[in-house]
Parts: C-alpha cells; sequence; structure tokens
C-alpha cells in the first residue's frame, strides 16, 4: 500500500506541475513578451489584461506543487531547496517583483517603469530557471552519503542544464504568443504582432527541441544507470511534444487561435511528463561531481544510484500520503471547478468594456 | 563566531525580516477582505454607487496588500526547504501537508475569486459578484487555518511519535495532529487580531475623510462599520486571548514563565510593567501576587515551574498542577523581549478599548455634523496599535518557544540547512531588503494615494452595467456631482 501510495504521488506532483507549467506558462510567457508586443499604454494594459485574472491563480499551482512535494516526499524537498538555495532564491526574487509588477504599473503610475521591467525580468528568469533545474535533475546531481547536494551554485549552470533552460523559456514564450494571439482584440497591433511571435518562437522552439533531444542520447543518456525504470515512456511523451508542434502549425496556419493556443499548450504536458518519465523513480537523482574542466562541464557525472532519492528511500509515512490523498480528493475537483469558472467567465476577447472596468 | 558567519543566526534573521515583513500584509488582507465584502453586501442590497465605488476603493487596497502577502508568502513556503532544511526532514511528515492543504483548499480559492473581484464586474451577475467578495474573504481566512494548525503544532506537538533514532517525527493521528492543544485557541485569537486591525484601518480612513471634511457619507459609513466590527472583536478578544493564555500556561511552561519574568517555582504574579535581568536571574515589576495563576488556573495558589528549574530540565511536571506536559528537556528563551512584547501587547489591548469609546465619541458628533478634529487625528494613527500588537504578539510566540524550533522536540539549531553558507545567506538577506523596501515603499504610495483620491464612481448610465444600476443610474449621477 506505501508504495501504491509512493507511486500515485509522484504522479499527482507530476500532474500538479503540469498544471503549473502550462497555465503559468502562457502568463510567463506574456510577460516576457510584454516590452516587445506592448508600444503604448492601451495595448500595455491589453497584455496586463490578458493575464490579470489568471495568474495569480495559476502561481498557486506552484505552491501546492512544492507543498505536495513537502508533504510526500519531505527529504527529496529539503535536499533540492537547500542545496539549489541561490537557484531557487533567483526564482523567488522573480516570482516576487513579477507578482507585484502585474498589479502595480496599472497602480502606481509614477514608477511605471520599474514596474514594467519587473514584470519583463521577473517573468524572464522563472522561465529560464525552471528548465535549468529540470536539466540538473534529470542528469543527476553531486549528492553525498547524507543525501545533501554538494555541487554548488556553478556547476547547476551545465550546457545540458542551460539548453534545458532555453527550452523552458522558448516553450514559455511561445505559449505566451498563441494566448496573445487568441486574447488580444483582432484589430489591434497586439494582436499582429503575436500571432507573428508565435509563429517565429514555435519554430526556434523546435530547433532547440532537437538539440535538447540529441544532447539528451549522445551525451546525457550513456551516463544513466539501469534503474530509469520508465524512460521508454519518455520517448511516447516525446513523440507527443512533436505531435503538439505539428498540431499547433496546424491551426496556426488555418488562423485558428484558440486551437492554436490548447497545441501550443501541449509541448509544456509533454516537457514535464517526459522529465517525470525520464527520472522514475528518482526524485533526484545522483550523479558524480565530474573533475576536470572539459567533463565538469560536458559531460555530465556518472550515476551514482545508491545514492539518489527516489520515491520510495525519500517518502513520508504511509498515513500521511493518505491523509493528503484524501484531501486531494476533496480539493483537487474544487480546484478544477474554480478554474472551470474563471476562465469561462473571462473567454473571449478582451473588450474595451473590460478595460475600463479592470482595476 | 560573529553574527557574519553564522549561519544559523542568519537564517534566524533571514526568516525573522521575511515573516515579519509578510505578517504586516497578511493581517491587514485578512481585515480589510471582511469590509471589501461588507461593503459589496451593502452595495448588494442599496445598489447606491456610492457602495459600490466604496467596493472598488477597498478591493484596490485589499489586493495590493493582498498581492504582497502572496509574494511574500512564497518566500515563507520556499524557506522551510532553503534554510530549515533538517527542520523539514525532522517535521516533513507532519508539517507538509498543511501547507499543501492550504495551498490546495485556501489559495485556489481567495487567488481565483479574486480575479473575478478585480475584473470581473462587468463580465458576472450581482450576486455572482458579491458572492466572489465572500469567497476571497472566506479563502483568505481558511489559509489561515492550515498555516496557524502547522505552526501550533511547533508550539503543542501531538499525534505523532519519534521514530527511535530520533530522526524524525511520524505521525500517528491525525486529528490530535491537526487540532492539537493549541490549534483553536490559536486560530481564533490570531483571526480576531487580524478584524481588529482591519476595523481601526477603516476607521481611520473614515476619520480621515471627516477631518478633511470630505467624502462625507464614506467617512461616515467607514467609521460605522469599523466602529461596530471593531467593539465585537474587541470584546471577544477578552474570552480568546484567556483561551490562548490557559493554553500556554498548560502546555509551555517555559514560555509561560518568560512572559511572566518567574524564576522561582511557586505561585506566579501577574506583572503590569517591569523589566528582567537574565544574567542574574531576576525580574522587577510592578505586580498582583499569584495573578498570572489566578488567570491561568483559577486560584492564585497554584504553582507553576520557575525560569531557574526549567532550564535544567524537568522530569515530570507532578509537582505542578497547572501544568499538563509530563516532562520537559530544559532550555529558557530570551527572557527580558518575550516578557516585555507581552507586556506592551496587553497594554496596546487597554489602548484600543479607549480609542473605540473615542471613536464612538467622534462619531455621534460627526453624525450632529460637529467635526472635532483632535479626536479624529487620533483615530487616523489607530491602526497602529493593532499593528504592534500583533507583531508583539507573535514575537512571544515564537521567540517564548525558544530554544526550540518544535517545543522540547527539535533545538533551533539542529533545524538549519546544512549545505547553505553564511555567504549565501547574506547575500539573500541583503537582496530581501531590498527588494522589500521597494514593495514597502511602493505600496505606502499607491495606499496613500489611493486614500488620497477617495472612492471614485463611474457614471453608471455611461457603462454597460447590470439592470439595477441602469435604473438608479440617472439618480447616482446626480449624486456624484453633488459629492465630489
Amino acid at each position: 500500500m506505501h508504495q501504491a501510495l509512493q507511486i500515485l504521488w509522484f504522479l499527482l506532483i507530476t500532474v500538479l506541475l503540469i498544471g503549473y507549467f502550462v497555465l503559468d506558462g502562457f502568463d510567463l510567457g506574456a510577460g516576457i513578451l510584454y516590452p516587445f508586443i506592448a508600444k503604448d499604454d492601451h495595448e500595455k494594459s491589453i497584455v496586463r489584461h490578458s493575464v490579470g485574472p489568471f495568474w495569480d491563480g495559476n502561481e498557486v499551482w506552484l505552491l501546492t506543487g512544492g507543498g505536495a512535494l513537502f508533504a510526500a516526499f519531505a527529504p527529496a524537498y529539503a535536499t533540492s531547496f537547500s542545496g539549489f538555495y541561490l537557484a531557487i532564491m533567483l526564482v523567488l526574487f522573480g516570482l516576487i517583483i513579477r507578482a507585484m509588477a502585474v498589479e502595480m504599473s496599472k497602480l502606481d503610475e509614477k514608477w511605471r517603469k520599474l514596474w514594467d521591467l519587473f514584470f519583463f525580468i521577473g517573468s524572464f528568469l522563472p522561465a529560464l530557471l525552471y528548465g535549468a533545474a529540470i536539466g540538473n535533475i534529470i542528469q543527476g546531481v553531486a549528492l553525498d552519503a547524507a543525501g545533501e547536494y554538494r555541487g554548488g551554485f556553478f556547476s547547476l549552470l551545465n550546457p545540458f542544464a542551460l539548453l534545458c533552460g532555453v527550452m523552458g523559456l522558448v516553450s514559455c514564450i511561445t505559449q505566451g504568443a498563441a494566448w496573445l494571439s487568441l486574447k488580444a482584440p483582432l484589430d489591434s497591433e497586439v494582436h499582429t504582432r503575436a500571432v507573428k511571435m508565435r509563429s517565429v518562437f514555435s519554430l526556434v522552439s523546435l530547433v532547440v527541441f532537437v538539440l535538447v533531444s540529441i544532447f539528451f542520447l549522445g551525451i546525457v543518456k550513456p551516463q544513466f544507470s539501469s534503474d530509469r525504470v520508465a524512460l521508454p515512456l519518455a520517448y511516447i511523451f516525446a513523440a507527443l511534444c512533436v505531435v503538439g508542434w505539428g498540431l499547433s502549425r496546424f491551426f496556426m496556419a488555418k488562423k485558428n487561435d484558440l486551437f492554436s493556443f490548447l497545441a501550443v499548450s501541449i509541448i509544456p504536458v509533454a516537457l514535464v511528463a517526459m522529465t517525470a518519465a525520464s527520472i522514475y523513480p528518482n526524485l533526484i537523482p545522483a550523479a558524480a561531481n565530474p573533475q576536470g574542466i572539459v567533463t565538469y562541464f560536458i559531460i555530465p557525472g556518472a550515476a551514482q544510484p545508491e545514492l539518489s532519492l527516489t520515491i520510495f528511500n525519500s517518502s513520508n509515512s504511509e498515513m500521511t500520503l493518505m491523509i493528503m490523498t484524501i484531501i486531494t480528493c476533496i480539493g483537487l475537483p474544487l480546484v478544477l471547478a474554480y478554474h472551470v469558472y474563471l476562465y469561462r467567465t473571462f473567454r473571449g476577447r478582451i473588450t474595451e468594456d473590460d478595460l475600463d472596468h479592470g482595476y | 563566531m560573529g553574527f557574519f558567519t553564522d549561519a544559523v543566526a542568519l537564517s534566524r534573521f533571514q526568516f525573522a525580516l521575511t515573516v515579519i515583513f509578510h505578517f504586516l500584509f497578511v493581517p491587514l488582507s485578512i481585515g480589510l477582505g471582511l469590509f471589501m465584502a461588507l461593503s459589496e453586501t451593502r452595495y448588494y442590497k442599496t445598489r447606491d454607487s456610492k457602495d459600490k465605488a466604496a467596493t472598488k476603493f477597498w478591493a484596490k487596497i485589499f489586493t495590493t496588500t493582498f498581492i504582497i502577502g502572496v509574494a511574500s508568502g512564497i518566500t515563507m513556503e520556499f524557506s522551510f526547504g532553503t534554510n530549515w532544511a533538517n527542520y523539514s526532514r525532522f517535521v516533513g511528515d507532519i508539517f507538509g501537508a498543511p501547507l499543501a492543504a492550504e495551498a490546495l483548499l485556501a489559495f485556489f480559492l481567495e487567488s481565483i475569486f479574486l480575479g473575478i473581484v478585480l475584473f470581473g464586474r462587468n463580465r458576472v451577475s450581482p450576486k455572482a459578484y458579491l458572492v466572489s467578495c465572500w469567497m476571497t474573504w472566506f479563502g483568505s481566512a481558511l489559509s489561515a487555518l492550515w498555516i496557524l494548525i502547522a505552526n501550533s503544532w511547533m508550539q503543542t506537538p501531538a499525534g505523532f511519535e519519534l521514530l527511535p533514532d530520533g530522526s524524525k517525527a511520524v505521525i500517528t493521528d491525525f486529528w490530535a495532529a491537526a487540532l492539537n492543544p493549541s490549534s483553536i485557541a490559536r486560530y481564533l485569537h490570531t483571526v480576531d487580531s487580524l478584524l481588529i486591525l482591519g476595523a481601526f484601518c477603516v476607521m481611520a480612513v473614515g476619520a480621515w475623510y471627516l477631518k478633511k471634511g470630505r467624502d462625507e457619507h464614506h467617512g461616515v459609513t467607514f467609521m460605522q462599520m469599523g466602529l461596530r466590527v471593531g467593539i465585537i472583536t474587541v470584546i471577544l478578544m477578552l474570552p480568546l486571548a484567556h483561551m490562548q493564555a490557559k493554553v500556554v500556561a498548560e502546555y509551555q511552561p517555559a514560555k509561560l514563565a518568560a512572559m511572566e519574568g518567574h524564576w522561582e517555582d511557586g505561585p506566579m504574579d501577574l506583572s503590569i510593567i517591569g523589566w528582567v535581568d537574565q544574567t542574574t536571574g531576576k525580574t522587577w515589576s510592578i505586580s498582583i501576587p499569584g495573578g498570572a495563576s489566578f488567570l491561568g488556573s483559577g486560584n492564585f495558589d497554584t504553582i507553576y515551574p520557575g525560569l531557574d528549574t526549567i532550564e535544567g530540565g524537568l522530569n515530570s511536571f507532578d509537582d505542578y498542577d497547572g501544568v499538563k506536559a509530563s516532562s520537559y528537556q530544559g532550555g529558557i528563551p530570551p527572557v527580558n523581549i518575550t516578557f516585555q512584547a507581552y507586556h506592551l501587547m496587553i497594554c496596546l489591548y487597554g489602548l484600543m478599548i479607549i480609542w473605540l469609546i473615542v471613536a464612538s465619541r467622534a462619531l455621534f458628533s460627526a453624525k450632529k455634523g460637529k467635526t472635532s478634529t483632535a479626536m479624529l487625528s487620533l483615530m487616523v494613527w489607530g491602526p497602529l496599535i493593532p499593528f504592534l500588537a500583533i507583531q508583539s504578539g507573535w514575537m512571544v510566540a515564537e521567540i517564548g518557544r525558544q530554544p526550540w524550533v518544535v517545543y522540547d522536540l527539535l533545538l533551533t539549531l539542529d533545524a538549519v540547512s546544512p549545505v547553505v553558507s553564511a555567504p549565501e545567506i547574506l547575500i539573500t538577506i541583503s537582496l530581501f531588503i531590498v527588494f522589500y523596501s521597494i514593495l514597502l515603499i511602493s505600496w505606502l504610495r499607491v495606499v496613500l494615494g489611493t486614500i488620497k483620491t477617495g472612492p471614485v464612481e463611474v457614471d453608471e448610465s455611461a457603462g454597460k452595467g447590470t439592470k439595477a444600476n441602469k435604473a438608479i443610474g440617472s439618480k447616482t449621477a446626480a449624486q456624484v456631482e453633488g459629492g465630489e
């Protein structure tokens, strides 16, 4: 029973993170595009309104994911958050200034330039760092026998991790552009620019995806040990990624903004699922801290499966997992219902009436 | 080891800094959220565009406050993992669940309905809008429940067992852990204090308008709403605070002794004012002999263990009939600061009562058309009282628990992250100071600016308002001209 719950919670956390990356992905992307896609106050206001009612709820998925990791796999939560201290703090500061920026650039006209800048930086940093974190987790990181991370900050900035960071970044931007294409008034410049960027960044994302795949298959995967039992599933999700990409091009060509957005959103779903499949049953796979400049920066360390934090050796007690399952059974349907209500209420494009009524 | 090279001290400083900052805004948002909802309820009944403007006014202030609460709240959730990794490992089996439940059951509720409140006035029915206001507030009050359950478990742990090697606490009984001895008392005591803060802020804004002789309708309405809620919550505070103090007396003897500077075993005095010298173990105070014993147990002679005895650890509390814990490993908190914070809180409570009396007088004269500038000026500074009281109350709770992070189970010293170094923490402390200062300054400017502008009415006949709005549209337009 304990084992079944451990697997269930691995899946549930994956689902929460998928929820987060799909939903916050588009508003992070909109934030990154904000300075480039909106030229005057009216256009800026369109971009802000397109994410205004949603971004806060979207971010709660991250808090829930973090809380769930703590509640289900506390040792892994402790190791990752303290081990990646500076990286996590950079994400945190990004999220803090961004939260303020979304609300303040309307309310605080004197400092608008600062808030606009914060909106951009606060969206850019997390979008880049999430992918980098995922890249490191996929490769495995240097853990000691006590389960502590011993690699330091700079070894997190290795080429594969950075490439994954760019993947995440580009995925967010594409999604953001698709979202703005969907929400901006048809006759606005924002819409025209968003459609253009959607197409450009979707092409870029394919290129980056191919690079990540080559890097992964050629250099990262050979270092894996045989404990990555769900790896074959990762290839299926990789295929799903490509399907999502193909569909999005199809709908872009048809000028169907809604379906383009939905198809583009398949990509982050597939990316997170791929990550989960490629690390299972590990939460934080251990790898040797490679010696020497070349190996240090290009070839990840060999796997050390005996030191890895897995869902089996790093989980909380059966009773806690059970309690969390019950709480989730009550909470998740409610959460989904709120989302349906929110997204239905604000369906359709932004109208002038919306701009008059918002804060 | 100096402060700047001591990772434990720095982590504690960072936590104190970020949690105090967080708890400047959270209480205000929960307190004001109620008034936003009340104001919308009023509008729903009256359909007076002035009341609608008031909702929008409070929603604006609420949002600015709420967002800082959210942003600084992410810091808190992350901090358990980043700076207190060993704490997380020790309590993760129990402490993580309420955090996750808080996000799932409360954060979603408040942030999604806030989206509707902020952007959806033209897109949902008046009823749905009203419900959204209440849901937003309800969500915020619910989040307080979960996080206070988590905090209460650190104060009065229950429903768990230690692994044989003592490396972590594992849950054995969910309800005993969630409804541990201090959960309910702490929740009621805290939420009531937040509502008091909200009431004093609303009164302050109302008083300022009356004093300036502008927005009279809102001035009177705000004063009235604030005063009503203020009176109820301040009166309620008496039994609730008593409940809370009783829990401390029964389960946290070291904290209780520190609150009163009680050094030797015996009946505990109730100090009015005093000073504690921890190095010599002496307390100078004006006090009621046995007063604290009486409050804790209903008997002036009940014997409570003194700090001198507690410091070395106690094997049994059998000798002390007011105390329910069975043993205590030892260690005492910084006594003077606990003592002063506690008595400051009590003094501030006294001030609140005086303020409410003055507020009633001021409102009474304002209704008769007389403005008493002096009384109204006092009201404007009123929010500082509950603000300070809330902070000092939490200082008692948290400093009074030291040297333990989980009372009697885990020392704060042993709770930090082994891999995070002092320079890293120094970097983040500096960044927190920079960014939080920007947030604070900007918050002050926006909120004060909003208050200065006052509630702004929109001409209903021009917009696509609801039917009810349209019906009274022409009337409000006339009122607008008169009022502005």
